[in-house]
């Protein structure tokens, strides 16, 4: 403000003609320090990784668990091209589904998790731990196909989601193996050395959860878990026409509170670590936050689960062929350019979601306002007489 | 030194052990039965808890809605019945047919060796109908089997309904990864040995049938349904199979978790649980409920028709419908329901069920007991014979008070080898002729006395082991006679005899605890006090009554009384003498192997015994 104030004085001042492409040069320099302030994360691209673990018609909670965070990261924007899901069994087609091809998180059907335009790039017994760390190192070989390669660089912000069955210091895949905490935080170094990622947002919902992060030492890693070390994460609700329970507690929370975020919500981490107290979950989810060098607070949500193009900003002219017209300036908002559009939405689900429907109008005051108002009412009739309630009634 | 190699210690301990070996061989005795009655004092029991993670709890909704129309079906079914005086299988065909079941057929037949008094039948000729359920979109390599016994009269009549009724409502839903066979079977076990021999390509007891057409992979688990009744108060469940086997079990426990969640009086042996267990008349009912299966179990028939799933390594049970004198009934709906969430659940297997235990024993459906914790009370009883066998190995072992030169103490051990070797052999020979020798001979006592076969049978089974009893006055004339009297040789027989009974014990109580359990509460006393020197006339009454022949007798009153039904004497005799043609059936048409059992081992083992009393 001073430094506009200022440039004011100064044009006021220098009555020459290159007195604008001072102010301009000048009003550029006061916008990158504010655009800079507005940028205040490093990344330019979001990835996901999610991964389930466990087979078996039983565990048809973990593939719901995945497709569910799946959904709210494709719904906040992240392509199917940055996104790798590993899911270890097919729910959908298995012969015991009594729904085939759906996959439901919501008791009587309420959320079709599989969709018409599920992705997925690991299948059934590809789920390894081999390669889930040849994903996240990158070392796979030559020929496999783009869509099961992370193609993360430095400034890609990655969301990892792991779910199954776990215990202390393990997750395991696949009935057969197990991935530890130790292997984990190896390749997370690995990732780091190779520059591989900007920031790291790493959640898990298994039992003793909390053990799998804490043997993490690359920094700008956050992480989130179900329970902490011997605790069990809860699953949610049972269908009684699938036979089966449907997520998880964690997760089911979790979605609950993605499906209020939309891609240009404010909301940070703050409020995810408040997802699923223990009232609601049973154990008690933790998180770990002393990796990362930037303050939970001032991380948003979508710098993670959703893909908000941010704008490289560039004060150097670039020459550009004749044929290409000169452009106008950008203004250094892109988003206030024009009017915003949106899609509509096509299954409104958080009205579903949500059991009490979320009152903005005005409402009756609670009970407690009332009495209140009454004790006061009383206490001043009582102090200035009785009579005065004859001129109310 | 150590403890055994050092001469002084090692008298010492010979020593301790002849002193006290008497007193410690009836302390186990009593132990042993005591830890046995133990076993049904409920906190020494866990509760019953399914095991299997692929069957979970009992999450499924239950949506059956047509038990009366099945009724209505099973009517239908006695009036054709009835129509064709056997099993109708034109109109079973059809009707399975049009419910959309692949439905095949199977005859067979059976000559039995001596026909059977029970079930009057002798040449069985029959035909199994079954219909198999595909699975809508899983391969075929597994199967489940509901199966429904067709029998003469007005039995069963209802459980054919349900089944139909069943397999229509299964058929409409998409959810199944396995198939179903729903299986009528004629002559009831007969029947079933044919189907199964038939599904699995065995020939084990030489019936003959016709090959089956219709196949459905490997079968996981099977159910059988006994109802006779279009509303029941209880449902009890039949756990006990041929030769003792009983199904694993997740089995029992998913039927008691369906009970509870569904509401329906659930017994197993007919007996309703309580919750007095610290009250003397709780306790009793909880003993009585064990007992029950014991008996069951040791008398190694299957007891539904489930028990010859069991051999195949198919986890099987039966439920039966028990309509008693109780206010609250149950209707066919309510059963139907019961048995989709079991298929239900059943459906959710990934492997054959093996989490669970497959040896226990059940005070109550929703307690029991596990093999580690009942097999104690056995050992102690096998201590006893070990023990004795030490302490007759001891006394073998110091020198007599007469030393003998070099080539006399040769021919002595020589002639007490021939000498024990004759008991043996004459012993195991008449245990031959008591297996071979009843069916074998039916024809020439039919011939010389008035009597049917069956009773030819069992009288001359009887008579054998009678005549047994006369051996030791004619073998000695076969003992080759030395100059010197071998006092030792009894011992060495003893000695021969205790281990051999140990052992058979120890293997009849690995496969059929109930079997060898009883078997030692009676041989194994007598095992151990059996001398020459003790009065022979009482001893002799004693070995008798302790001889496995008497043990059968007083079980099948036991038996009686604990299922509330006591029989007087002449009743009893006449039971006794069917289960015994019954045991000689169940061996040749099943391959139960109690019959041989006795007859080959145990009964050879007590001659010896009984030889050993009338030593010379």
């Amino acid at each position: 403000m001073l430094a506009l104030l200022m440039l004011n004085i100064l044009a006021y001042m220098t009555p020459n003609p290159d007195k604008t492409q001072i102010i301009i040069h000048l009003l550029s320099v006061i916008s990158q320090n504010s655009a800079g302030q507005f940028f205040s994360s490093g990344h330019t691209n979001n990835w996901a990784v999610l991964v389930c673990t466990s087979r078996f018609w039983f565990n048809y909670r973990h593939v719901a668990n995945t497709l569910s965070v799946y959904r709210s990261v494709k719904r906040l924007g992240i392509p199917d091209s940055h996104i790798v899901l590993m899911l270890a069994d097919d729910m959908a087609c298995n012969h015991r589904n009594p729904k085939p091809a759906t996959v439901f998180s919501h008791k009587n059907m309420e959320l079709n998790v599989y969709g018409d335009d599920v992705e997925v790039d690991y299948r059934g017994y590809e789920v390894t731990v081999e390669n889930f760390l040849r994903v996240l190192t990158g070392r796979l070989p030559p020929s496999t196909p783009r869509s099961k390669r992370l193609l993360s660089d430095d400034r890609s912000n990655i969301l990892i989601y792991l779910t199954g069955h776990g215990g202390n210091g393990f997750l395991k895949f696949q009935d057969s193996e197990e991935i530890s905490n130790v292997e984990l935080a190896d390749a997370f170094e690995q990732m780091w050395q190779k520059r591989r990622y900007n920031e790291l947002l790493f959640i898990i919902d298994t039992c003793q959860g909390a053990s799998m992060y804490e043997r993490f030492y690359s920094p700008n890693i956050m992480a989130l878990a179900s329970s902490q070390v011997g605790e069990d994460s809860l699953s949610h609700q049972p269908d009684l026409a699938i036979g089966v329970h449907l997520m998880d507690r964690y997760t089911f929370y979790m979605l609950e509170f993605l499906e209020d975020i939309h891609p240009a919500s404010k909301t940070n981490m703050n409020d995810l670590f408040k997802v699923c107290p223990k009232s609601q979950c049973v154990s008690t989810p933790g998180h770990r936050t002393d990796l990362f060098l930037r303050d939970p607070g001032s991380v948003l949500i979508t710098d993670f689960f959703g893909s908000v193009r941010k704008v490289e900003l560039t004060m150097d002219a670039i020459n550009l062929t004749d044929p290409i017209k000169q452009m106008e300036e950008n203004p250094v908002n892109g988003e206030e350019q024009k009017e915003v559009y949106s899609y509509a939405d096509q299954l409104p689900v958080s009205e579903i979601i949500h059991q009490k429907p979320k009152q903005k109008d005005w409402h009756p005051p609670d009970g407690f306002i009332l009495g209140l108002w009454t004790l006061i009412l009383l206490v001043f009739f009582k102090t200035y007489g009785i009579k005065h309630l004859k001129h109310i009634f | 030194m150590g403890l055994l190699s050092d001469p002084n210690r090692r008298r010492a301990l010979i020593s301790m052990l002849t002193r006290l070996n008497a007193p410690i061989c009836v302390v186990c005795y009593f132990a042993g039965v005591a830890w046995f009655m133990g076993l049904a004092f409920e906190p020494f029991t866990l509760r019953t808890y399914m095991s299997e993670n692929a069957m979970g709890s009992t999450m499924v909704e239950e949506r059956f809605p047509a038990g009366e129309r099945a009724l209505a079906t099973g009517r239908e079914f006695a009036a054709h019945k009835k129509k064709v005086g056997g099993m109708p299988v034109d109109w079973l065909v059809k009707n399975m047919q049009d419910r959309g079941l692949e439905v095949f057929t199977q005859s067979f037949s059976r000559t039995l060796p001596f026909p059977d008094e029970n079930k009057e039948r002798y040449i069985v000729k029959g035909t199994n109908v079954y219909g198999i359920l595909r699975a809508p979109r899983a391969p075929r390599t597994e199967a489940l089997v509901l199966s429904a016994p067709c029998s003469p009269g007005d039995s069963n009549n209802q459980a054919v309904g349900l089944l139909l009724g069943l397999a229509q409502y299964f058929r409409n839903q998409i959810y199944w990864a396995k198939d179903i066979i729903f299986l009528v079977n004629e002559h009831d076990l007969i029947g079933m040995q044919a189907w199964l021999e038939g599904y699995h390509h065995t020939n084990t007891t030489g019936m003959s049938w016709s090959p089956l057409q219709g196949r459905g992979g490997s079968i996981q688990a099977a159910l059988s349904l006994e109802l006779s009744s279009d509303v029941i108060t209880s449902l009890d469940l039949v756990l006990e199979g041929l030769n003792g086997q009983l199904p694993n079990l997740d089995l029992a426990n998913l039927f008691y978790a369906f009970c509870q969640k569904i509401g329906v009086l659930c017994t197993i042996q007919g007996k309703l649980q309580r919750n007095d267990w610290d009250s003397v008349s709780g306790y009793s009912h909880a003993v009585q409920t064990m007992m029950l299966m014991v008996m069951k179990q040791a008398s190694g028939r299957p007891w539904g028709d489930h028990g010859l799933f069991l051999r195949y390594h198919i986890e099987a049970a039966t439920i039966k419908g028990v309509n008693s004198f109780r206010q609250y009934k149950t209707d066919a709906t309510t059963i139907g329901r019961l048995l989709e969430g079991m298929y239900r659940k059943l459906n959710n297997l990934l492997e054959r069920l093996h989490q669970s235990y497959f040896f226990y024993l059940m005070p109550s459906l929703s307690h029991f007991v596990s093999i580690g914790y009942y097999m104690p009370a056995f050992g102690l009883l096998a201590v006893i014979l070990l023990l004795r066998a030490l302490d007759l190995w001891v006394q073998l072992n110091t020198p007599p008070s007469t030393t003998e030169d070099g080539v006399a103490d040769i021919d002595q051990v020589r002639h007490t080898l021939l000498s024990v070797l004759t008991p043996l052999v004459i012993s195991h020979l008449t245990g031959v002729a008591l297996y071979a020798l009843p069916i074998r001979f039916q024809e020439t006592a039919v011939e010389h006395f008035p009597v049917s076969e069956t009773e030819a049978v069992v009288l001359t089974a009887i008579a054998i082991y009678t005549a047994g009893l006369a051996l030791p006055h004619n073998t000695h004339r076969y003992y080759i006679m030395s100059a010197v009297p071998d006092v030792r040789g009894w011992r060495v027989l003893k000695l021969i005899a205790v281990l051999y009974l140990a052992v058979l014990l120890g293997c009849t109580a690995l496969i059929n605890f109930s079997l060898g359990f009883i078997l030692a509460l009676t041989l194994v006393p007598l095992a151990a006090f059996v001398t020459p020197h003790v009065p022979k006339v009482l001893s002799a009454f004693i070995l008798v009554i302790l001889s496995p022949a008497c043990t059968l007798l007083f079980s099948v009153f036991f038996f009686q009384e604990l299922q509330e039904m006591p029989v007087s004497f002449q009743d009893g005799w006449l039971l006794y003498l069917s289960v015994i043609s019954q045991g000689i059936l169940d061996h040749s048409l099943y391959g139960s192997l109690v019959y041989p059992l006795i007859a080959l081992l145990v009964y050879p083992c007590w001659l010896l015994f009984w030889n050993i009393l009338f030593w010379k």
